[in-house]
């Protein structure tokens, strides 16, 4: 598998989809999209390095052991749990701090968003350790 | 009417029960510090609860009742129940307990596993208190399997041996599988009596026995005591686990242990006993044990097989003593319980010091150890004596008891059986007891010398005390068995023994049984060994074979069923689902009528246009001739979907459909390319009819399973919570990702689980995968 126009489009094009999918898991919770949907936007970008660069290339995309980066968001979508629980609230109730920005811009951070990046996680970890999986069949 | 014993605060029994088990920690620790000294440190927890026990006997009439909660929500507590029975064995368990933990310490002297005998040993005493101090029947029912799995680590203690682990498993297998009808019948006697507690049952007795559930209860509770004490035909495991060390033979394997079954038995006899079916049931397997035990005692030449064939013919004369639930009858089983444990205990020992000593276990070559061995001979004399029914032992007591019973039974059958039985024990008691001590001294017996004092004490007792309760009766029966009668038969505990009745016709049996007794030694003597030879083959097709067989089947069954169910072949899995799902359905169609939506209501162009597109794309699926061209084809059903989704504003459902049909046609493309020789179907690959047929059955049935869905009316309310709550709830206005991360974030947590569990799964099955290749590639370098 070596397209020059397939690998020239890739090296442009995994960039973007990575910033959309972090878009996308950014804005899920009032607009179309989310930890899930995020998720499988980023490990098309490591599909798109896999046919493009091979398998291995998809594994370097991220720092860690794919699987690693499965293990660390399931982790934290199991943390996410802990701040009701330590609060002596039924566990797994949403807790929301309003960060305020200034000039009226409030952001509300609350373990819903830590639970959704750990989703986020979970799915690209699970892909990407799918697809750099391959490696053991040689072509 | 049986009285009930007085509640009690407090939690004597609760300690009483615990002390052997916190025994059983500790034990490893004091072996490895005092080595062989331990026995003699040990020895002081049965002994201190003997001792408690005696200072309880007053209270063992009309009985005491304490409770400890344990799960109340399931009306499970540690209750104990302390009345004439319990006390009885109580006394056994912690008295030939005490002699036996001293006759350990002198029998594995030096042994290297010695911590962890005495702590199975301890563990298995603190169960067996448990079994017969337990009110509650969950409680019972928990120390009874306890003591089957300690029986089952002190069978197999000996590991190394093939012969001891077969034996453990099959002990373990045969009361295991007692012990879990013992928990159904129990369970249906909770339920038709309203009480777990086995002193209500007592007071239950006509509920009980007019409920329907009578029957079956009586059947599984029976099955559970007959394997527990190793009557016909579940008896095959009591001789094997005589491949355990003698002292446990001496304690689980006839004075305790093996009992279990008949102190359920006379525990429940108050609440089920005195009807035809407990009559038949335990006179006829009772009887047929004791004769077969009398005969195969007869046929064997090894010490201590003989002794456990006699044990196993004791559990059958006390399953029979017990079927009729009458006074004379259930007076006689508790005297006849106490002398078998106190000579059976005694002749163990003895065996285990000629074994010990003489090296040999072999009858034939056992003969003349009187003068090399002279306690020893002693005791064994002792116990031989009480085993035969010779005045002035307690087992001429039990005999005049068993006796009484069986005159006032009027059926010649019973006596015949008894006295039967009662010769052959007279004969073993000639064979085990004293045959190897008298006579020309054989080769075993020119090296053979006395037992250490410890292995000495326990049979010299017990001996002695057979003696000592056979010239003052009066004391066994006040203190010992009335009391024990009396729990069984729920009135004032009173026994009248009269040693000599005068020359009636019952005095002139018992001689007569002596004489048959004497005549079977002569003829034991004389035609043992042709005897032994003619029966050998005939007795290899016995219920021991049966367990083989049985075992043997079983695992065939489990890898038959296996390879049916497992094939490894995943078009067979997927096949089986969708036919057993199908299946299913159709079943649940015919419960009744249901409506199905009506088809082609409506329906846009644009909608109709998606419709076609996706079914020529299953079709090409299904047609496809190149696997790449199946996957492409099955991506495009997936995008038909993902269209519907868009129409009906789904776009998180849409997103999330496109981009997992996108993965799903890379990766897997991504595998083809790998697999060169993979990438055509052949014809081999080409479905049957009968795969076509499951896979359109399958497809007809989710559409009528769609429309009959779409003709129940909606029920909008989950919806409008959900479209309600998600804003000031969940401080979002994506609905669907609220709902994922926020009101239903236990659903998404497990699902997330599962993608990680399916990774890994799927990194095992490429690595393997690998690997295969790379040994491939590896033959064929060479």
């Amino acid at each position: 598998m070596s397209s020059l126009i397939l690998r020239a489009a890739t090296r442009a094009l995994a960039p973007l989809l990575l910033m959309l999918s972090l878009f996308l898991l950014w804005r899920g919770h009032n607009e179309p999209g989310g930890g899930f949907i995020g998720g499988l936007v980023a490990a098309s970008a490591a599909a798109l390095q896999g046919i493009a660069f091979g398998p291995a290339a998809a594994r370097r995309m991220l720092w860690l052991p794919p699987v690693g980066v499965a293990a660390i968001g399931l982790a934290l979508a199991v943390l996410s749990i802990l701040p009701s629980a330590l609060a002596g609230l039924p566990p797994m109730e949403a807790l929301w701090a309003k960060l305020d920005l200034g000039d009226g811009a409030v952001v509300p951070l609350g373990t819903p968003l830590l639970f959704d990046i750990g989703v986020f996680l979970v799915v690209v970890g699970s892909v990407v350790a799918l697809i750099a999986a391959l490696e053991y069949a040689p072509e | 009417m049986p009285q009930r014993g007085l509640q009690r605060s407090g939690c004597d029994m609760l300690t009483v029960v615990l002390a052997p088990f916190a025994a059983a920690l500790l034990a490893p620790l004091i072996v490895s510090r005092l080595r062989d000294r331990a026995a003699l440190v040990l020895a002081l927890v049965p002994a201190s609860l003997f001792a408690w026990a005696m200072a309880n006997l007053g209270e063992a009439f009309p009985g005491r009742i304490e409770a400890t909660p344990w799960v109340p929500g399931l009306s499970v507590s540690l209750s104990f129940n302390l009345d004439g029975l319990s006390a009885l064995f109580t006394l056994l368990i912690t008295g030939i307990g005490t002699l036996v933990v001293l006759y350990a310490g002198g029998y594995l002297a030096g042994h290297v596993m010695l911590g962890r005998f005495f702590a199975i040993l301890f563990a298995f005493m603190g169960a067996m208190l448990g079994v017969v101090l337990s009110d509650n029947m969950i409680a019972l029912f928990v120390f009874w399997e306890l003591t089957s799995l300690a029986s089952y680590l002190l069978v197999g203690f000996e590991a190394a041996k093939p012969h001891a682990r077969r034996s453990a498993l099959q002990a373990l297998l045969i009361t295991g599988t007692g012990g879990l009808a013992l928990l159904a019948g129990m369970i249906l006697l909770a339920e038709a009596g309203g009480s777990w507690e086995l002193s209500d049952l007592a007071l239950a007795k006509s509920w009980l026995q007019a409920s329907p559930l009578y029957g079956p209860a009586l059947v599984l509770v029976l099955v559970g005591c007959f394997t527990k004490s190793a009557q016909w035909p579940f008896h095959s495991w009591l001789p094997g686990a005589m491949a355990a060390p003698t002292p446990v033979s001496a304690y689980l394997h006839s004075a305790t242990m093996v009992k279990a079954g008949v102190y359920l038995l006379a525990r429940l006899e108050p609440a089920l006993g005195g009807t035809d079916v407990w009559l038949v049931s335990l006179g006829l397997v009772g009887g047929l044990t004791m004769l077969m035990g009398a005969v195969f005692a007869l046929l064997e030449t090894d010490l201590k097989l003989v002794l456990a064939w006699t044990t196993v013919a004791a559990l059958g004369t006390l399953v029979f003593l017990l079927a009729p639930s009458f006074e004379p009858s259930v007076k006689a089983a508790m005297a006849f319980l106490l002398v078998h444990a106190l000579y059976k205990g005694a002749l163990f020992m003895t065996a285990g010091n000629l074994d010990h000593e003489a090296g040999t276990r072999d009858l034939t070559r056992l003969r003349g150890l009187a003068r090399a061995m002279p306690l020893t001979f002693a005791a064994a004399a002792m116990a031989a004596f009480s085993m035969a029914g010779l005045p002035a032992s307690l087992g001429w007591v039990a005999k005049e008891l068993i006796g009484l019973a069986k005159a006032s039974d009027e059926i010649g059958l019973t006596l015949t059986a008894a006295t039967a039985a009662n010769a052959a024990g007279f004969a073993v008691a000639c064979i085990a007891g004293l045959r190897p001590y008298l006579g020309q001294a054989s080769e075993a017996a020119a090296e053979a010398h006395e037992a250490p004092w410890t292995m000495l004490a326990g049979p010299l007792l017990l001996g002695a005390l057979g003696l000592v309760f056979g010239m003052s009766p009066q004391l066994a029966a006040d203190l010992l068995i009335a009391p024990a009668a009396a729990a069984v038969l729920g009135t004032k505990p009173a026994l009248e023994i009269t040693l000599f009745k005068g020359f009636d016709w019952k005095f002139l049996l018992t001689l007569a049984t002596f004489a048959a007794g004497a005549a079977i030694y002569l003829a034991w003597v004389r035609f043992g060994a042709e005897a032994r030879a003619r029966s050998a083959p005939v007795l290899e097709r016995g219920p021991d074979r049966g367990y083989d067989h049985l075992l043997a089947g079983l695992a065939a069954f489990a890898s038959w069923l296996t390879r049916l169910m497992q094939p490894g072949l995943l078009h067979r899995y997927v096949a089986a689902t969708f036919a057993v799902v199908g299946l299913v359905v159709i079943a649940g169609a015919f419960r009744g009528p249901f409506a199905l939506a009506p088809l082609g209501d409506g329906g846009k162009l644009i909608e109709w246009a998606v419709i076609v597109l996706t079914a020529a794309a299953a079709l090409a699926t299904a047609l496809a001739t190149t696997r790449l061209l199946a996957v492409t084809a099955l991506g495009m059903v997936g995008l038909g979907v993902t269209m519907i989704f868009m129409l009906w504003s789904a776009p998180d459902l849409a997103i999330t459909q496109f981009m997992v049909e996108t993965l799903i046609v890379v990766i897997l493309a991504l595998i083809l390319i790998r697999l060169p020789g993979f990438r055509i179907t052949s014809e081999a690959d080409r479905p049957g009819p009968g795969t076509i047929m499951i896979a359109a059955g399958a497809g007809v049935l989710v559409a009528v399973l769609m429309l009959g869905v779409l003709a129940e009316p909606f029920d909008p309310r989950l919806a409008e919570w959900f479209g309600a709550n998600a804003v000031p709830g969940g401080l979002g206005r994506n609905v669907v990702n609220v709902i994922l991360v926020d009101f239903r974030a236990l659903d998404t947590l497990g699902e997330i689980t599962v993608v990680v569990a399916a990774a890994l799964g799927g990194i095992a099955a490429m690595m393997r995968f690998g690997r295969r290749r790379a040994d491939a590639g590896g033959r064929e370098d060479r």
